[in-house]
């Protein structure tokens, strides 16, 4: 059991500027995020883009805004607990039980939500059987490559997960690539790499096709593939891999007992709590009226949240308003040696 | 002001005034219109505003840019129509216009 003050939900930006904040006011915080990165959008979605509107910042990307987040509250030694989503939150007494999708559990005072447009979940097949086989025969990432050897496996993508993994596992395996155009996104040095590959007989790459249909017993034995003009081809496979890059889902949040709308949860704007005393939610999760999905806004709510967590975490303290640029006590919590 | 139909997945048919400029995402958000998630706000990067485009207006809309079939690849279900809504900029010419809504964006 981690015991702390806050627990954050998210490392995307908000949740690390709220992890600061709670630091400064001399609250303890741990962070968990469903991602193996901390950054959250700026990471995963446009890391190279520049980003123009952070206050005194003229431009940065979304990587470099990431690493300078990280490394402000490096004084404050976040702990971080990576690919684990929270699942459950309950009550127990005045304070906070949590469990993570990896059994992680948190006794804390306060939550506070950063969980953007909900964790980031990979893209599955389209087609219903498909779940059936999840997690055994049919899987959207790579645990343990030596399952594959000497099998036949039918990998679905366009992307740099789908042609490197395809590359790859051509070693050892029998490798079908599916994709539903001739164009890749992914790096053109592997795109070669695949269609040499293909050339040579090393690998079978289907271009125009699509996952129509799987079937099996308990594990996946063939799977249709459909071409664009309709005709539809059977392949043997053993396992069935897709990569088609991750989205974002609402998921456990929804069950949580907060007032939501429209895939946000609603709070007040004076400490950014929910309907649910003890529990907040920020940046491009909450919603009120006025609500921009801008960083900046992220930050200011965090701010505020942070605050909000300081009556839960220290009930018989009272919390001073005081600048970091003269109060000693915010100073020795930076770690500042004068 | 140009008019757009957005056929919804529960065969329902919404046909709406959307102004100039706007793209059709931001044209079904605005007259909330479900099915269109637009996750990333139109940043081209999550595929969840793709819709279906009438065939005889394909040829009408606005190319793709580089990167739009790039995020097709991640849609749910994507076919030859496709197109990510975000990146259509309503005009003059796309006055009645029609597109299906897929039945889920993920
Ligand atoms: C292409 C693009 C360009 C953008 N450009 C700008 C810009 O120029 N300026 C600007 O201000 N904003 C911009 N934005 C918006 C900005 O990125 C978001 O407002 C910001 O990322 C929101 O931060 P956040 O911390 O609230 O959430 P996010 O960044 O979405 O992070 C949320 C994190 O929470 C995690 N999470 C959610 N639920 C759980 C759970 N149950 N368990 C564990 N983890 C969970 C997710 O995995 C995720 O990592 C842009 C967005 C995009 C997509
Ligand atoms: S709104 Fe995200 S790609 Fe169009």
């Amino acid at each position: 059991m981690n015991k702390t003050d806050v627990l954050i939900i998210g490392a995307g930006p908000t949740g690390l500027f709220c992890a600061h904040q709670l630091g400064i006011i001399g609250l303890s915080c741990e962070i968990v995020d469903n991602l193996d990165k901390a950054g959250g959008q700026c990471i995963e979605l446009y890391p190279d883009k520049p980003i123009y509107d952070i206050p005194a910042v003229p431009e940065c990307t979304g990587e470099e805004l990431t690493n300078n987040l990280l490394k402000q509250i490096k004084p404050f030694n976040v702990k971080f607990h990576l690919n684990e989503r929270v699942e459950q939150l309950k009550k127990n007494e005045s304070r906070w039980h949590i469990k993570t999708s990896g059994g992680v559990e948190f006794d804390v005072a306060a939550i506070v939500i950063a969980g953007g447009v909900g964790s980031f979940e990979p893209r599955k097949f389209p087609v219903k059987e498909c779940e059936k086989f999840e997690g055994s025969s049919l899987l959207y990432s790579i645990k343990d490559k030596s399952i594959f050897k000497d099998k036949t496996i039918s990998i679905f993508g366009g992307g740099d997960s789908a042609l490197d993994w395809a590359i790859e596992l051509s070693n050892t395996s029998k490798v079908n690539l599916i994709h539903r155009r001739d164009g890749f996104s992914g790096a053109e040095a592997s795109v070669q790499k695949v269609k040499e590959l293909n050339d040579q007989g090393k690998l079978n790459l289907f271009i125009k096709y699509q996952l129509d249909s799987v079937s099996g017993g308990k594990n996946i034995e063939s799977v249709k593939i459909k071409h664009d003009e309709g005709e539809i081809k059977e392949i043997k496979s053993d396992y069935v891999l897709g990569f088609f890059g991750l989205i974002m889902q609402l998921g456990p949040i929804l069950d949580w007992g907060l007032n939501i709308d429209k895939k946000t949860v609603q709070v007040n704007t004076e400490n950014f709590e929910t309907n649910v005393n003890g529990i907040f939610a920020i940046g491009d999760i909450c919603s009120y009226p006025g609500k921009l999905k801008l960083i900046l806004s992220g930050f200011h709510e965090g701010a505020l949240a942070a605050r909000g967590c300081f009556k839960y975490a220290k009930p018989d303290e009272k919390l001073r308003f005081e600048f970091t640029t003269t109060s000693k006590a915010a100073q020795e919590r930076l770690g500042i040696k004068k | 002001m140009a008019k757009i139909t957005y056929h919804t997945h529960d065969n329902k048919t919404h046909t709406v005034d959307v102004q100039k400029g706007l793209t059709v995402m931001e044209g079904a958000i605005q007259n909330d219109i479900p099915g269109i998630d637009a996750d990333c706000g139109g940043g081209m990067a999550c595929a969840t505003c793709h819709v279906y485009v009438k065939e005889e207006w394909l040829d009408k809309l606005p190319a793709k840019e580089d990167g739009e079939e790039d995020m097709l690849d991640m849609a749910f279900e994507p076919k030859s129509n496709s197109r990510l809504s975000c990146q259509i900029t309503v005009s003059d010419e796309l006055d009645g216009l029609e597109v299906n809504i897929p039945s889920k964006q993920g």
